[in-house]
């Protein structure tokens, strides 16, 4: 099947406007702007099912529609912090198909009526946003960004906005403060950004995949799109493969594609042809998946990810084989979690600073039976607890890990 | 000299990004501006930021302090960043480290005696798929670097020397 977002991987040098253009780029911009009302946009991105690629799988449309018309200027902003450990796909579509990203971000603005977008980048992002202002000149060379858009009354400008190294200013709250000059540590919500955001502003925040789907969604219609995936989880996503397969890479596919088909069919199967023995769907932030059969077949949708008692996220699959041990991995996600962690609250600071003794004490031979009851402990203390989802993230694999891995665990701290 | 002296250019674009009365949102692309030669922000360069956007010397120290890619501190000339994340560690990444370590005679957090290098492990970059890799933050910004071995690192590094050595 043609790909929807990797379409660079089917057309040649689609990272240039004339090639962009020819294989109908920004057309459903000029027909949005010229022919069609903001919130009809909005309708149709909502009838599509779109939900949103950051991890939390919001409806698109629906959080558009909650734009508060009666304060302005109104901002859309751009997540393309892209730091969750095994997610690697913004990237790609930043660096390979950035015009498709950029249309959507486009057309979002219009449909919500901001005159100005930013994109908010990974501060390592260095290269890619150099590449994105050669971009966003090109459009306005074209006459496709600045004032009174192909003979209308809408302006539209695009910045992109340098992060400098912090996985918290991906969660969209710590990111406008961010955006602000200060540092990035999260709001309390409610109120949320789409009726206080940028500088108070109402403002919508998507992910950068999220966005890539706008465009085609306008050209084809929802239908069109609702025809992939499951009718809980429409369309297709990037899932981004990392681990112990042979082939690691972004692969575009539905929703509802069973991780079997995506580790053996697309990763080319485990590394020495090992068994799988765990999947963390969800990048760091994940739980821990024990593999069998079963949860080999699952499809990856929202819901059916859910029964195997995990989130998928932002389908960042990290495959674990049976080479390696549990106590290992909780080690490396949580100097991940205190390492990120913004100090803001008490038990999210507190805790994986515990957290990370615990588990450097188990992985090193020197734990006991009571470290790994104590590390639980802490772990579900903080559940609930803390400001932001980091500190939640932070105690999903370990939870996960010691409750469904009890094997890896006693023999971490006997030997 | 103040950055505005030094690069007016660049200092009018990034200010025109952001409201007029929103211009502290500058504070994080200056910092980039003020580190660049130098690898780190100067207690001058501090001032001369606060000053620009009515801030206090506090309020951009925090920046500073905040994020990691911004530094208070002089190291090698290229900070050779090596992602010891969990998807690239399933992939060799600390071995590559470990063995990168052995041959250039340092310990993570060290720099080289030339000062060029400085080692340091560093976690995710979004490039798990061409593990092991690091980025350089240098003068001429952040690079990527991926599907590395010690050799060709080792080949990098030599490249680095004799760039540097072309400028002077
Ligand atoms: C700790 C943390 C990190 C996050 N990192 C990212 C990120 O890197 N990219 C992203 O798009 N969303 C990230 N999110 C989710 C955002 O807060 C937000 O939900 C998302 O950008 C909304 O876009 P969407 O509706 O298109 O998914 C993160 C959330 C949390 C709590
Ligand atoms: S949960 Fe952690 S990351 Fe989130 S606000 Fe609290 S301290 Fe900061
Ligand atoms: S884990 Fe190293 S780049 Fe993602």
């Amino acid at each position: 099947m043609a790909h929807v977002l990797l379409r660079h991987r089917d057309i040649p040098n689609l990272n240039q406007l004339d090639v962009y253009q020819k294989n109908g780029g920004f057309e459903a911009f000029q027909k949005a702007v010229t022919a069609m009302k903001p919130n009809e946009v909005t309708d149709v991105v909502k009838a599509s099912g779109l939900r949103g690629r950051g991890g939390a799988g919001f409806p698109t449309g629906m959080k558009w529609s909650f734009i508060d018309n009666k304060n302005w200027p109104h901002y859309v902003v751009a997540n393309a912090d892209e730091s969750e450990p095994g997610t690697f796909k913004d990237r790609e579509i930043m660096e390979s198909n950035p015009f498709q990203f950029l249309e959507g971000l486009a057309l979002a603005s219009y449909a919500v009526g901001a005159n100005a977008a930013y994109i908010y980048l990974r501060g390592e992002f260095w290269q890619v946003a150099a590449l994105l202002d050669e971009k966003i000149a090109d459009m306005e060379k074209a006459g496709l960004l600045g004032e009174k858009l192909f003979g209308s009354d809408y302006s539209l400008k695009i910045y992109t906005h340098l992060g400098a190294g912090a996985y918290i200013c991906g969660e969209e709250t710590a990111l406008l403060e961010s955006i602000e000059g200060k540092r990035g540590q999260p709001r309390i919500r409610p109120p949320f950004p789409p009726a206080y955001g940028l500088y108070g502003k109402p403002t919508i925040v998507n992910n950068v995949e999220t966005f890539t789907n706008v465009p085609l969604i306008l050209a084809y219609g929802a239908e069109w799109y609702k025809s992939m995936g499951t009718p809980d989880s429409a369309g297709v996503k990037i899932f981004s493969l990392s681990g112990r397969v042979k082939k690691p890479g972004n692969y575009e596919l539905p929703f509802g594609t069973t991780f079997r088909e995506l580790v053996y069919n697309y990763g080319g199967g485990i590394l020495d042809d090992r068994p799988v023995k765990a999947i963390m769907p969800a990048g760091a932030s994940s739980s821990l998946i024990v593999v069998d059969d079963k949860a080999l077949d699952t499809p990856m949708d929202y819901a059916s990810v859910r029964t195997l008692g995990a989130d998928l996220g932002s389908a960042s699959v990290i495959v674990i084989d049976d080479t390696v041990s549990i106590d290992w991995v909780i080690n490396k996600t949580i100097h991940f979690f205190k390492h990120e962690s913004c100090g803001k609250c008490t038990p999210c600071r507190e805790g994986n600073h515990w957290m990370l003794h615990l588990t450097e004490r188990i992985h090193s031979g020197e734990g006991s039976q009571n470290d790994v009851s104590l590390l639980l402990n802490v772990a579900k203390q903080m559940q609930g607890k803390c400001l932001c989802a980091l500190g939640e993230f932070a105690t999903m694999a370990v939870v996960t890990g010691i409750e469904r891995f009890p094997q890896d665990f006693q023999k971490a701290v006997k030997a | 000299m103040s950055l505005a002296q030094k690069y007016p250019n660049e200092v009018n674009q990034i200010m025109a990004k952001y409201p007029p009365e929103h211009k502290r949102s500058a504070v994080m692309p200056l910092l980039y501006l003020a580190q660049r030669e130098e690898g780190y922000v100067t207690k001058d360069a501090l001032k001369d930021i606060a000053q620009m956007l009515d801030i206090t010397e506090t309020d951009v120290a925090s920046i500073v302090g905040f994020y990691s890619l911004y530094h208070d501190h002089k190291a090698g000339k290229y900070r050779m960043q090596v992602c010891t994340d969990l998807p690239c560690a399933l992939r060799g990444a600390d071995k590559f480290l470990a063995d990168l370590c052995g041959n250039l005679g340092i310990q993570v957090g060290e720099t080289t005696a030339d000062g060029l290098i400085t080692i340091e492990a560093v976690t995710c970059l979004a490039a798990c798929d061409k593990a092991p890799m690091f980025q350089t933050q240098g003068p001429d910004g952040i690079k990527y670097h991926e599907n590395m071995t010690v050799d060709k690192t080792l080949e990098l590094i030599e490249a680095l020397k004799s760039a540097g050595k072309e400028v002077k």
